[in-house]
């Protein structure tokens, strides 16, 4: 497999991830104003307003009645990421990604293990905490501290302080916890979960029969306990689209494959059939 | 079966430990981050400090619409809510643009879109903080503040009296009057001194209230269009002979009739 194609997702992802950066950048910086503000708000081209449901919910929680921009663009991201799965968020969006995915490849090149563990379904306890806080307080004070806006907001707006966060997040994921922001904690990511159950966009095991057990998968995918049903749950009449709302949609289990198991697919992906293989095989 | 029941009770109570001493923690840090320190204000619509930080999602887009672009997102590490708005008068006044394009491109409302008259935005009140140092207070002919005020003789007027000092020079002090001043900071940006004399604080540091059942009799007399006591007694004068007294023109011959 050449080397593009074995990361083809992954470059993809980046590529996304720095386009997002890019068009926020190009106004403060060179003065070209297609997109304005954060990922908290944006503006496009001043008509397409996009909304974080989540800090609006905060705020709406806080006593606030939203005005219709600031609705109207929650809309529509609760409707573009019930299709593509709220996570793809996560994966394809959130510039705290490319820094815990840093941290994940660090803490794997120095081959530190263990450390605190925490389960997964913590974020959603953060989130229920982020939520009775803004709703006791009448502020969005997850705001005060939120990595996600402190590096996106700090790169358009000036961190401040900002940055001493975000190297908190990375130094904890190396060296404290495995996958440990992203994977556990971050109450963002569990907000754009629960917009996940019902996404039609799926990564799916399809050509599951050729699994060798190589575990590549397993290791590579940041939310490893989603691939386990779909892969191997065939006997048990599990389909192969990834169920859980937790997959983040990033691909790389695509990527790592070496038997080309996984591909995106919908939520109604069925397995191939040995005919199809061959066919895939011999293109 | 009990023993998983048992593991399961566990984890749900220690992570709603760890959970509630977060949110504690966060609520406390919210806490003291809910004052807006006295020098910072807010941009043309914004409500009131508590209520403005639920509002706000700190998206800055007001920052970006502001043309003399003096507003700033606040960042860790400085006194005001971290992501929100603000500007510090020394640093660039707000110019009360006319169609206020600060409020209208606030897509939540936190900067409230019923201000259409920028006239009518209470961003603070300015005070003559210290009149000790205020040169037109010292007998000068300063008026900087008063000139710079884009709402002069209305926001901002000057009070001549009487220098004591020199026992015949007008001191011309200036006055702020809270039904027009909006807090633009204006006044405060112009003034002379290295530390200004006047400045803009916010609305309740700047601002008395009269107790509830306080009524001013002149006003209650002109609401009511006559004494509210007894009829006003006639004034009379037991004036020398050929003196008449007139209000606001004091004592004169009596003029001949
Ligand atoms: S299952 Fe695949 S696409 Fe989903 S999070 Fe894991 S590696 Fe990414
Ligand atoms: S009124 Fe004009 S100068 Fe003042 S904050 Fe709004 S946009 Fe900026
Ligand atoms: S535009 Fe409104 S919501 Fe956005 S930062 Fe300004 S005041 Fe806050
Ligand atoms: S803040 Fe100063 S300049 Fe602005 S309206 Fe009030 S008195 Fe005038
Ligand atoms: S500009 Fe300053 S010194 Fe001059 S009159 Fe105004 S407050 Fe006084």
């Amino acid at each position: 497999m050449s080397p593009l194609r074995a990361h083809r997702w992954l470059l993809l992802r980046r590529s996304s991830q720095l386009a997002i950066l890019a068009l926020f950048l190009a106004g403060p910086w060179f003065g070209v104003w297609i997109v304005k503000g954060n990922l908290n708000f944006s503006y496009t081209l001043d008509t397409l307003p996009l909304t974080d449901p989540y800090v609006l919910l905060q705020s709406a929680l806080a006593g606030h009645l939203p005005a219709d921009r600031a609705l109207i663009g929650a809309a529509v991201v609760v409707a573009f990421y019930l299709l593509v799965g709220g996570r793809s968020y996560c994966a394809w969006v959130c510039p705290m990604n490319a820094v815990t995915d840093l941290a994940a490849r660090l803490r794997g090149r120095l081959g530190i293990k263990g450390g605190a563990h925490v389960s997964r379904s913590v974020r959603f306890w953060v989130f229920g905490a982020t939520l009775l806080v803004a709703l006791a307080s009448g502020s969005v004070a997850w705001e005060l501290v939120n990595p996600v806006s402190m590096l996106h907001r700090g790169l358009f707006f000036g961190f401040g302080l900002g940055w001493t966060i975000v190297l908190a997040v990375f130094l904890f994921d190396v060296f404290v916890m495995s996958r440990g922001w992203c994977g556990r904690l971050c109450p963002v990511g569990a907000a754009y979960s629960l917009l996940g159950h019902a996404r039609l966009l799926r990564v799916a095991a399809v050509r599951r029969d050729a699994c060798d057990d190589c575990n590549d998968c397993f290791v590579v995918c940041p939310e490893p306990g989603v691939i386990h049903a779909p892969l191997k749950g065939g006997a048990r009449g599990i389909g192969p689209a990834i169920a859980s709302a937790q997959c983040t949609n990033c691909g790389r289990c695509i990527d790592v494959c070496p038997k080309d198991v996984f591909a995106f697919g919908s939520r109604f992906a069925h397995p191939s059939t040995p005919a199809d293989a061959t066919q895939a095989h011999a293109q | 079966m009990i023993a998983t029941r048992r593991q399961f009770l566990l984890d749900a109570a220690r992570m709603a430990c760890g959970t509630g001493l977060l949110g504690l923690a966060l609520g406390f840090h919210a806490k003291p981050a809910q004052a807006l320190p006295p020098t910072a204000l807010r941009p043309p619509g914004a409500a009131a400090e508590a209520g403005f930080l639920g509002a706000c999602i700190r998206c800055g887009l007001c920052v970006r619409d502001c043309p003399p672009q003096i507003l700033s997102l606040a960042t860790p590490g400085q006194p005001v809510a971290t992501g929100t708005p603000y500007f510090i008068a020394r640093g660039g006044a707000c110019e009360m643009c006319e169609n206020i394009p600060c409020v209208k491109a606030c897509p939540t409302g936190a900067l409230d879109h019923q201000l259409i008259d920028i006239a009518k935005a209470r961003m603070g009140l300015a005070v003559l903080v210290d009149p000790e140092t205020c040169l037109s207070v010292l007998g000068m002919r300063c008026e900087v503040c008063y000139r710079a005020c884009p709402l002069i003789d209305k926001a901002l007027t000057l009070e001549p009296r009487h220098n004591e000092r020199t026992g015949r020079h007008a001191i011309f002090q200036p006055v702020v009057h809270s039904d027009a001043c909006t807090g633009c900071g204006k006044c405060e940006a112009d003034c002379v001194l290295p530390t200004p004399a006047i400045r803009v604080l916010p609305l309740a540091l700047a601002k008395g209230r009269l107790g509830e059942h306080y009524q001013l009799g002149w006003e209650e007399q002109k609401k009511a269009g006559h004494s509210l006591v007894a009829p006003d007694a006639e004034h009379r004068y037991n004036l020398p002979q050929g003196i008449e007294y007139e209000n606001g023109k004091g004592l004169s011959e009596e003029s001949p009739r």
